[in-house]
């Protein structure tokens, strides 16, 4: 087997030395009726040609993002990502190292999260980040419960332009954990009334923007309320590439920032892994969840960077810790950081604007579409649009002529009629005019 | 001095072996200095290359950005440059030996990297028709039917994205299984040997933690458990047990404590970070295991990437299957269904939610498979065995010189030492990690487990060879005779020759530093503006 180096003269020379006759004595704590006879049902031993060929024919089934014209957003970005970046995240010593638990020899991966951490604190105008997340909607769950923490309150109000999943991620985990969650209806237009339901009793306002069906919402006003009742204001997005762009939650009031970093150097992959952002201000740091990564000096005053805060953990802390979470994103914040430190202000303003720019154009083009209305006044890459059919059917007919159009609302929300007919779609910098132009035709044809 | 066939010396020159020069750019050859982006990046530098058209009108309400980000970049040449030199204070498994307890530093194919970046799998959308994704539903289904195979159970929640979150969803499973039942009992048992994941968990969702004794030699106390059941009866909604334990053994009465759990009324939560052990030897559903997670980035040889992503499917008894959280994939006579939503569900099918928005680490699924159609059946049941052997193999090597806290008996994947062999030496178990360094090898786990007084969890894995268990050895040993011949100073400053000497780690937690931030600009004092 290629990937174990014993060959049987070594086994035999090694059992040996242990002084047992065979490897069946080292497995002799394991009761001998639930000790395995024969082996697993499951076919023997592949070459890499093998399995290379049977995979291969798995993923030639699916149509990828990149091989039609591709519009679908929802939490997840089709974006072009520097060849620079697989290549630097494959290095042996960043993709097989542990998490860095002994900094003398692990200030490669210390050192990007510093600047990670920095990277994500500055694009979210907040004080602090942490050292990432799973994702974008575990993020917005732990976020909850820091709030719940922060506040000694567990009541959380989530705004009806929240990702319908991450809604249901916080639903589930505050079920679970007994705590309250009021969930407004669903709000394309963002134009619900959020306001009053921020009280007293409120730890915490769940606000998505741009939202899931892309309209950009103004968070001063709620932060406002929710201080004025000393609840927390937590900022959700999706993608983060509009932070190019948009003025950015730390300013807008926000006291916890979360969302999903996957739009810079990682790659769709079915929806992970993925790289949650996390960022708060200095007064709750040490409230927050996760890893953190902070500078120092060495026994020689050389800078260097550790783990810190680590007495919020669970290996620390046990069962008084702030969060289970153990692992993090690393190999996807190291993505990020190296797309992004490539990219720097003057390169994501720019895609920024690239992106609202296609938007726009898909816009005015889907807009010129007979019966097709568009919700949203503002927005940055990604729209709802309002179709006179169920938009389910629709996109499966445009899938048949070769373009993925977008996500129907209903996939995420069903048995709602009022949601039936709307489409999320995202025009990112990789749609050209003529993809564009395709959606629109088709779309034009499928509606006739 | 002798001189090569070009007349060049070949000897080192004059200055003998113990100079040092104190280098301009402190810099010592290839071990290089590297500042942060921050201090020599530019704000107008980008190095990417974008179209030219920007577009020129805007839809953004007034919610645009005019604040400046200060984000510097940096072109294509800089960054690789950055994160190779980066990259070079990193240790790594596939630079050496890297014997971390627990945490099963195996091999990492690359095999499997390729086969994630198939853009049939890496450039797809979660949300794109499923219509057109059959070959991912098809990979979610045959890694869930491996898994399902070799732990012999029932379902298998895949969503869960790492181990920690792989425990949340079990336990979140049996909360709801209680519910569904009736039960609201408050109690979770966990022995002391656990990971702190496993208390951490089981707060989270509301639970009261109670330790459960160990025995001597680290596995749960039977009567201990009995006597803990019946004085919480009918309060307890399960146990957490890692098995094989953390300090390296096979819970012998697994059977017993599970019999005892299910009497109760309670289910069996089973830490699965150490399932490497077994795999192909015994399947955790015979054992009355209820729940398990499956870290793939441990056992089934996803990469750790210097802290994640992992990946932590949970299989589940038929007591438990019916709760698996959403998405799944659906078997049917007419194919594969992804179900995503309550809605979609079917009798007997009763979700407890969800863990995270869409279907879970598919760059992982697909690495494991590759890793686990690689192995096949034979190769996984003889990977658990060299596992074991190595373990044992480096256990023998060491026992006459190191403690073993629960005698000399064969372990499973790792074994564990205490620090009692450094008793009186004046070294403690930090002190020897640190001295492992300077040999060139990552240490191993230490001070953990929390039931033995400076443990040292070494787990050599499958991945190494005969010799390279030899070299370990001796060094382990060298290392061990040099502490009790009284020299010191080779450990309590050591690290000596790593990129870094030992780091400050109160000072950094008690001001922390958590982001780059301008110097403040050195004062001016009026003598010098003269």
């Amino acid at each position: 087997m290629r990937y174990l180096p014993l060959n049987d003269t070594d086994r035999g020379d090694m059992l040996a030395r242990i002084g047992v006759k065979s490897v069946d004595e080292l497995f002799a704590d394991i009761p001998e009726d639930i000790r395995l006879k024969g082996l697993l049902d499951l076919p023997k031993r592949a070459s890499e040609m093998q399995v290379e060929r049977k995979l291969s024919a798995m993923a030639a089934k699916n149509v990828s993002a990149g091989s039609v014209p591709f519009f679908v957003g929802a939490g997840a970005y089709k974006h072009h990502v520097p060849a620079t970046v697989d290549h630097l995240i494959q290095r042996s010593e960043f993709l097989t190292s542990y998490t860095p638990y002994q900094p003398e020899i692990t200030q490669g991966t210390l050192q990007y999260l510093f600047e990670f951490q920095t990277q994500v604190a500055r694009l979210t105008a907040m004080d602090v980040a942490n050292a990432s997340m799973y994702d974008g909607s575990t993020g917005t769950g732990e976020a909850v419960l820091m709030a719940h923490r922060v506040t000694r309150r567990n009541k959380a109000v989530l705004s009806g332009g929240l990702h319908p999943q991450y809604r249901a991620v916080v639903e589930g985990l505050s079920e679970m954990a007994g705590d309250k969650v009021v969930s407004l209806p669903a709000d394309p237009t963002g134009t619900e009334d959020i306001l009053s339901q921020i009280d007293d009793e409120t730890s915490c306002v769940v606000v998505q923007s741009p939202s899931f069906y892309g309209q950009l919402i103004d968070l001063k006003p709620i932060a406002e309320k929710a201080h004025q009742h000393k609840a927390l204001l937590i900022a959700v997005f999706t993608e983060v590439v509009s932070l190019g762009l948009i003025e950015p939650p730390g300013t807008q009031g926000a006291d916890i920032v979360v969302g999903e970093g996957q739009s810079i150097g990682n790659g769709l992959n079915f929806g992970g892994p993925y790289v949650g952002l996390f960022a708060t201000r200095q007064q709750y740091v040490r409230q927050m969840p996760g890893r953190l990564c902070g500078e120092t000096v060495d026994a020689e005053g050389k800078r260097g960077f550790v783990l810190t805060l680590s007495t919020r953990e669970q290996h620390i802390r046990r069962d008084k810790a702030t969060s289970n979470i153990c692992t993090n994103s690393g190999l996807c914040c190291l993505a990020f950081t190296i797309h992004m430190s490539l990219l720097g202000q003057a390169g994501l303003t720019k895609l920024a604007r690239i992106n609202h720019a296609n938007a726009v154009k898909l816009k005015k083009l889907l807009s010129g579409v007979h019966g097709v209305e568009v919700l949203n006044s503002a927005y940055f890459n990604e729209f709802t649009i309002a179709l006179p059919k169920v938009a389910a059917d629709v996109v499966e007919q445009l899938a048949e002529r070769g373009i993925l159009a977008g996500l129907p609302v209903s996939r995420l929300e069903p048995g709602n009629k009022d949601l039936a007919n709307l489409l999320v779609v995202a025009s990112t910098e990789v749609n050209s005019d003529e993809d564009r132009a395709a959606f629109a035709e088709a779309l034009k044809e499928v509606l006739a | 001095m002798s001189m090569n066939t070009q007349g060049r010396p070949t000897a080192a020159g004059e200055a003998g072996d113990s100079f040092r020069p104190k280098t301009f750019t402190g810099n010592r050859g290839l071990d290089m200095e590297e500042p942060l982006i921050f201090e020599f990046g530019s704000l107008e530098t980008t190095g990417v290359d974008l179209d030219e058209d920007e577009g020129a009108e805007f839809e953004l309400g007034s919610f645009r950005r005019t604040a400046e980000i200060g984000l510097p970049g940096l072109a294509e040449p800089e960054a690789m440059r950055h994160y190779v030199r980066l990259s070079r204070n990193n240790y790594a498994i596939d630079s050496g030996l890297y014997p971390l307890g627990s945490c099963t530093m195996k091999h990492n194919p690359r095999l499997n990297e390729k086969m994630a970046r198939l853009p049939g799998f890496g450039d797809i959308h979660p949300l794109q028709p499923v219509s057109s994704v059959p070959g991912a539903l098809e990979l979610i289904d045959e890694l869930a039917h491996w898994l399902l195979v070799s732990t012999h159970m029932t379902a298998v929640a895949m969503s869960p994205k790492a181990g920690a979150h792989g425990e949340l969803c079990g336990m979140m499973a049996i909360k709801a299984a209680h519910t569904a039942n009736g039960r609201d009992p408050k109690i979770v048992l966990v022995p002391e040997s656990a990971h702190g994941t496993n208390p951490a968990t089981a707060a989270l969702l509301g639970y009261k933690v109670v330790n459960i004794d160990a025995k001597d030699d680290g596995t749960v106390d039977l009567d201990a458990l009995k006597k803990t059941i019946a004085e919480h009866e009918g309060n307890i909604a399960g146990i957490m047990l890692t098995n094989p334990n953390t300090c390296g053994l096979f819970e012998r009465e697994v059977k017993q404590i599970a019999d005892l759990i299910h009497k109760a009324d309670a289910y069996f939560y089973c830490d699965g970070a150490n399932f490497n052990a077994i795999v192909g030897k015994a399947r955790p559903g015979d054992l009355g295991v209820d729940a398990m997670h499956i870290n793939l980035h441990k056992t089934f040889s996803t990469p750790h990437g210097g802290g994640g992503p992992g990946s932590g499917p949970v299989v589940l008894s038929a007591r438990l299957a019916p709760y698996a959280p959403l998405p799944f994939v659906r078997r049917t006579q007419k194919g594969l269904e992804l179900v995503e939503t309550e809605a979609a569900t079917k009798d007997g099918e009763k979700p407890f939610g969800r863990m995270t928005a869409f279907h879970g680490q598919m760059g992982m699924y697909v690495r494991a498979l590759s890793y686990m159609m690689s192995h096949g059946s034979d190769g996984l049941r003889q990977a658990s065995e060299d596992a074991v052997l190595n373990a044992n193999y480096v256990r023998v090597g060491l026992q006459d010189l190191m403690s073993l806290p629960f005698g000399e008996r064969p372990c499973m994947h790792e074994v564990l030492f205490d620090d009692s062999f450094l008793k009186d030496t004046g070294v403690t178990t930090l002190d020897f990690a640190k001295a492992m360094i300077d040999e060139g090898y990552h240490p191993m786990t230490m001070y953990f487990p929390l039931v033995v007084h400076g443990a040292m969890l070494i787990e050599p894995t499958e991945s190494e060879s005969r010799a390279a268990l030899d070299l370990f050895v001796a060094t382990m040993r060298d290392l061990v005779m040099s502490a009790k011949r009284g020299e010191t100073e080779r450990f309590s400053g050591a690290p000596y020759l790593a990129p870094r000497r030992r780091l400050d780690e109160t000072g950094a937690a008690r001001k922390p530093v958590l982001k780059w931030t301008e110097p403040e600009p050195a004062q001016v004092t009026p003598a010098a503006a003269e």
